[in-house]
């Protein structure tokens, strides 16, 4: 009796250190970037970043739960069977009840994840019709990012890391801000088509859920939709060489109409470069 | 003429070879056994410093012990390699496997012993060929190969242009050569060479852990040897294999990789499991719970192991097919693994349990590795593992099933065979110190990197953005504690060495049913002069 009480209030305590661990997460997490002693996701600004962070909620709880059945059972090992309190050990060797149960449950538990799972993964991998699409290229150790002719663009410019205190913005953290941002409107379906030009680079923007890789002589791509203005920062994310961790992807999501002046003034801005190898405009500047 | 004749082979039985003949001409699988031991355990130490360099570079964000990202990532690059290569598989197969294998199943030595010999000295020479790289030109102006262990191209080839690298395949080449020896030599000895009675299905589980792990080996490191082999002449040759602009394409690179790389991870953890059995079912003084669906299990995850590779690559660009595949099969390795979790649990369900310090290591590492598992049910779905691929999250799911996993396992097993190996006792405080030291110092140092991979750090990053600082300073509080629990251990062997109190030869009592345990402490130069024969050992 002792010892079901012991094993109840131990199972309480470590679902209460899970949820203290998640709420912290919730009611400090900014958008767009990282913040101290995150314990969880970034906050997501896409609907489907959205739906695979609350699935990832439901991964965690699921298996924080396993974790706890077995904690549970050692606990109640230690308790229950060791040398003293149980001095002859039974010879059960066999249950085949048992043995069914714990092959077929755990193949429950993963047939319930797995058909979200492969939702959520169509719905990644099958994008809408795109309203936008911007093209991204990995340098070592910097991003290019080209916006076609047809949908107003037709420049490229040069994405790199703002080195020096002094030249960051404000709302620019380091290691994080770029000189140049990939800006794009709020509330479309934006692809992003992800190559490199030399070593294998990533492109992930953690609070919209995507990831992916550029791949020298291959043309990737993602989507994703932002419900939010504001800026956001993700990092290279596959290992690049000495400038890896010196190569952010800051992306502003903006109104339609300062997109409108955005792409006006770009194309100003950037027309030299126009059909041209890209340029480093840090170092131009 | 015969009595002379037997007198003399008595005589010679007894007779230890010279140091020199005995340590490094060895043919004899005990004394291979403690080389790869300690060769391993010293590895292990590099490799540890290593992991210290960087938690002392990631303790504050900023740039303080290296004067470059690219210094670091030498580092990052050869604590991995070096862990993997020369640590965990050395001590494990090399050390572990040679010393009871053929005790377990009641042989005389290994089949092969001049292979087995071998086998040692070419991972020897390849560990001096992976320290060399360290100090010979790699990317252009600096020392070392910082490619990740992983050794993706065009970074290792465009991006490295020194030998640093060719010192580094030439390595993996030697100790691949030597894996595949020992592969061979364990797949004969335990086929051909078990005692009279001892069928496959009574076989100890070290032994069927092993029996795995080396058609593992056998089958996925050639493998390695050829995208290598293509690396190496894509860098020195002129060929194309994976550069784009000659036909090739790097991602092939990552499927070969992985194809060798996943069944890998079974290769480090597999032994673990086998040698966790045995610890288990040793003190709770019970014969383990379902024999048999433990060895198939051990088997299942073997052969899925090999079906699974591209999980390591969902970011790569691959088809919503492809990837829905690689999220089910990699998710069907759950069930067995859970299979053996609970087997486990079952053994010592009703036992008269003993906790010496091995049985805490042992029980200590199936939790670990539970925590391990389940974070990577949770990469194993593609959508989801599209934030954390590449982030910390991945760093604490490896460094939970392998650094709590199967190094939990390497001290567990370091505890439970020490008086067998050197025939004194270990005090039991030394090893139980030395658990609690670890399993606070490794938890503090790699839960919080769940924390800062959900955060969004990446990995294999010298600086960071200053939001993760807190996360990686608590992660290098631990790493120390961690590290410095290694000193106990040490501590320890030295201690025993000291105290030189005789162990008994089966100083865990009824529990310890194989048959290392037959042995006097430590075993007899040449065991098994007479085939010992088996009986039903009611499984």
């Amino acid at each position: 009796m002792r010892i079901e009480t012991g094993r109840r209030s131990v199972t309480a305590l470590s679902t209460a250190a899970v949820a203290l661990v998640l709420g912290i997460s919730e009611a400090w997490a900014a958008a767009g970037q990282p913040s101290p002693w995150e314990t969880g996701m970034q906050e997501m600004v896409t609907e489907l970043g959205q739906s695979v962070s609350n699935f990832h909620t439901y991964l965690t709880w699921l298996m924080a739960a396993v974790c706890l059945f077995v904690l549970a059972l050692l606990l109640a090992i230690v308790a229950r069977f060791n040398e003293s309190k149980n001095p002859v050990p039974s010879k059960t060797t066999h249950n085949t009840l048992l043995e069914v149960a714990w092959t077929i449950v755990p193949v429950l538990i993963l047939v319930a994840i797995a058909i979200p799972s492969f939702r959520l993964l169509r719905e990644q991998l099958v994008p809408p019709q795109a309203d936008l699409v911007v093209k991204a290229t990995g340098y070592s150790w910097y991003w290019g990012y080209e916006y076609p002719g047809d949908q107003g663009g037709g420049f490229k410019f040069d994405s790199n890391m703002v080195t020096e205190e002094k030249d960051r913005k404000p709302d620019q953290p380091r290691l994080l801000g770029a000189d140049n941002a990939m800006v794009v409107p709020v509330g479309k379906v934006v692809r992003v088509q992800v190559t490199s030009a030399d070593v294998l680079h990533a492109f992930a923007m953690p609070s919209f859920y995507i990831k992916i890789d550029a791949v020298p002589g291959r043309l990737n791509e993602t989507w994703f939709k932002a419900e939010k203005e504001g800026v956001y920062y993700g990092q290279c994310s596959e290992l690049c060489g000495n400038g890896h961790p010196y190569m952010p992807i800051e992306i502003r999501v903006v109104s339609e109409q300062q997109y409108a002046a955005w792409l006006a003034e770009a194309k100003q801005r950037y027309a030299s470069t126009d059909g041209s190898a890209p340029v480093k405009f840090a170092n131009a500047q | 003429m015969a009595h002379a004749a037997d007198a003399a082979h008595a005589d010679h039985h007894d007779h230890l070879p010279s140091f020199w003949r005995r340590w490094f001409y060895s043919t004899n699988h005990k004394d291979i056994g403690t080389l790869y031991m300690i060769f391993g355990f010293t590895a292990g130490i590099v490799g540890g410093l290593l992991s210290i360099g960087m938690r002392l570079e990631l303790q504050e964000p900023g740039l303080q012990f290296f004067s470059n990202p690219q210094a670091f990532n030498v580092f990052v690059t050869g604590h991995g390699l070096i862990m993997v290569f020369f640590m965990v598989m050395p001590t494990l197969i090399g050390g572990f496997g040679n010393w009871f294998i053929p005790i377990m199943i009641g042989a005389p030595d290994m089949a092969f012993p001049r292979m087995n010999n071998i086998s040692y000295w070419l991972t020897v020479a390849a560990f001096a060929l992976m320290l060399c790289s360290l100090f010979v030109e790699g990317a252009p102006g600096s020392l070392g190969f910082g490619g990740g262990w992983t050794v993706y191209p065009p970074l290792s080839t465009v991006g490295h242009p020194g030998p640093a690298l060719d010192f580094g395949i030439l390595a993996l080449h030697l100790a691949g050569a030597a894996s595949i020896l020992g592969a061979i030599n364990f797949i004969t000895t335990i086929l051909n060479m078990r005692a009279p009675g001892m069928t496959l299905h009574k076989m100890p589980l070290f032994a069927w852990s092993m029996l795995v792990t080396a058609f593992l080996l056998l089958l996925s490191l050639p493998v390695l040897a050829g995208a290598i082999t293509m690396l190496l002449t894509d860098r020195n040759f002129g060929t194309t294999f994976f550069d784009p602009s000659g036909g090739g394409d790097p991602v092939l690179y990552q499927h070969l990789f992985w194809f060798f790389g996943h069944p890998e991870v079974y290769i480090m953890i597999l032994p673990a499991f086998g040698i966790v059995s045995h610890i288990i079912s040793t003190f709770s003084k019970k014969p383990i719970f379902g024999y048999l669906g433990m060895a198939y299990a051990m088997v299942a995850i073997g052969v899925v192991g090999f079906v699974v590779w591209a999980h390591h690559m969902y970011t790569v660009g691959l088809s919503l097919q492809t990837q829905a595949y690689f999220v089910f099969a990699t998710m069907v390795i759950a069930v067995p693994t859970g299979v053996k979790i609970f087997s486990w649990i079952a053994t010592m369900w009703g036992g008269s349990i003993r906790f010496t310090a091995a049985m805490q290591w042992a029980v200590g590492f199936v939790f670990l590795f539970t925590v391990g598992g389940v974070t990577g049910v949770v990469l194993a779905n593609a959508p989801v593992d599209r934030y954390m691929h590449d982030t910390y999250y991945v760093v604490a799911h490896f460094h939970y099933v392998l650094s709590l996993g199967a190094v939990f396992v390497i001290f567990a097993g370091m505890y439970y065979w020490f008086p067998k190996i050197t025939g004194y006792v270990m005090p039991e405080w030394i090893g139980k110190l030395h658990f609690w030291v670890a399993f606070i110092g490794s938890n503090v140092l790699f839960f919080p990197m769940h924390f800062l991979g959900l955060s969004g750090m990446p990995r294999r990053y010298a600086d960071y953005p200053d939001a993760f600082a807190g996360w990686n300073m608590v992660s290098s509080i631990g790493a120390y504690v961690f590290f410095a629990g290694l000193f106990i251990f040490m501590f320890g062997v030295v201690y025993a060495f000291i105290r030189k109190e005789k162990a008994a030869a089966n100083p865990w009592g009824e529990g310890a049913t194989t048959l290392e345990w037959t042995l006097s402490s430590p075993p007899p130069y040449h065991q098994f002069e007479t085939l010992p024969r088996v009986m039903d050992t009611g499984h």
